[in-house]
């Protein structure tokens, strides 16, 4: 090869392959920021699925690199699924979006799967929750859940209150937010907490005798006149009213 | 060997002891040479910087598979080589189920490549594709004859007068060029 110049002819590797490859075989995690409706939100993810939602800034980005114990780079969610992301902090629902459930238990996943379902601008009790994980009585420990929801906001824990009916506290920025959240979907907090403190927990239709959970949809359609209200199951049974099929009050 | 990477001594067995810590070091080692190869072969900027990403994806997912004997064993770089020869035979499948760094914003733009760099493509074309693919192996890759007669199942007589050959013809296309 005397004489050739073979200038040009070698290209070495552009910068950032290493953070590149780290992302890719995941030794790191993605983040990339959007908004929600209690501001900006920073959504960590790798090719598993989503990890983690937290409120943005750079003490959160630190705190999530030592829960996760991984590194973490700003990145471009998966093209295959990332565009769902957008859609699920709007929604409140993870849809198809994939879940990174590694680290979490068995039961935290169940209860959080169950939570995932809780309709836009309904809400349920943490007794609720436990009665469909099928561990009726286990509402402390859902609630335990639901402080450790990595992906707050997807997985609407915001919509699960305490068993008394109280909003209850939230992880994501604390009670405000949950009020914020739950108003921003029309689910009127206020007269939640003034039915929870009258000890309201069902409200029943004296036109079709059914009874719900309020902020169940059918609960919601009855007319002010007509609404009736029960401390319990057993006091809307003696009423002679049978709970709900969408909503399961009991 | 005429290698152009950094050295990867003990490699094999920081690989095999913490698959994790290590494989960065495995990256920063091969980075280069497998982008100055996967360059000149797939023609394309673009392509190569996937190809290469791909390549050290499908080592991580493999490493991470294989039993302690196995990695302490590999000859890292041709086996790096099989892996990347192999995805540019395939070329490009989807990752799109994986995530990646932006290009396009917060990412430092590099250096254009350099200005010879897409006269070699051209070059190149006119080239058999076995001499094409020797001679990029031996002088962008860096890798010595008897890693490339194995990887490309040619004897190493051959590949020798193959990457001769090559170079005899690029030079008489860089004079007809002038």
């Amino acid at each position: 090869m005397n004489e050739l110049d073979l200038k040009g002819f070698r290209v070495p590797a552009p910068p950032g392959v290493t953070e590149s490859v780290a992302l890719d075989v995941g030794l790191v995690d993605g983040y990339h920021t959007y908004e929600s409706p209690v501001g900006q939100v920073m959504v960590v993810f790798n090719e598993r699925g989503v990890g983690a939602v937290e409120l943005a800034s750079d003490e959160m980005l630190d705190q999530l690199v030592i829960r996760r114990g991984r590194l973490m780079v700003e990145a471009d969610p998966p093209r295959a699924w990332g565009s769902g992301i957008e859609r699920a902090l709007v929604e409140g629902r993870p849809g198809r979006l994939p879940i990174d459930w590694s680290g979490i238990s068995e039961f935290r996943q169940k209860a959080l799967t169950v939570t995932a379902t809780i309709p836009f601008g309904q809400v349920r009790s943490y007794g609720w929750v436990a009665g469909r994980v099928g561990e009726t009585g286990a509402a402390r420990a859902v609630g335990s859940a639901m402080a450790g929801n990595p992906i707050p906001l997807i997985i609407p824990c915001h919509r699960v209150v305490r068993s008394d009916g109280h909003i209850g506290n939230y992880s994501l920025g604390g009670p405000e937010q949950k009020w914020t959240l739950l108003r921003s979907e029309g689910a009127n907090p206020e007269r939640l907490e003034d039915l929870a403190t009258k000890g309201i927990r069902y409200l029943g239709s004296d036109t079709t005798g059914i009874f719900c959970l309020p902020t169940c949809r059918y609960e919601r359609k009855a007319t002010v006149q007509h609404a009736v209200e029960f401390r319990s199951p057993a006091e809307a049974a003696a009423a002679g009213y049978r709970p709900c099929k969408v909503c399961q009050p009991v | 060997m005429a290698g152009f990477s950094p050295g990867m001594e003990g490699l094999t067995d920081r690989l095999a002891n913490d698959l994790e810590a290590a494989f960065p070091e495995l990256v920063a080692a091969c980075q280069d040479e497998l982008h100055a190869g996967l360059r000149r072969l797939a023609s394309s900027p673009t392509d190569a910087a996937d190809l290469v990403q791909e390549t050290f994806y499908r080592a991580y997912r493999a490493l991470a598979g294989y039993p302690t004997e196995q990695i302490v064993s590999l000859r890292l770089r041709p086996w790096m080589w099989t892996i990347a020869l192999n995805l540019g035979r395939n070329h490009l499948r989807s990752r799109s189920r994986r995530p990646t760094l932006p290009l396009d914003h917060d990412q430092p733009s590099w250096d254009p490549e350099p200005a010879d760099s897409q006269a070699w493509d051209r070059r190149l074309r006119f080239l058999s594709p076995p001499g094409r693919k020797a001679v990029v192996l031996r002088h962008a890759a860096g890798l010595d004859f008897a890693d490339i007669a194995e990887l490309l199942g040619r004897p190493e007589a051959t590949v020798r007068s193959d990457v001769s050959r090559a170079l005899q013809k690029l030079r008489t296309i860089i004079e007809e060029e002038k």
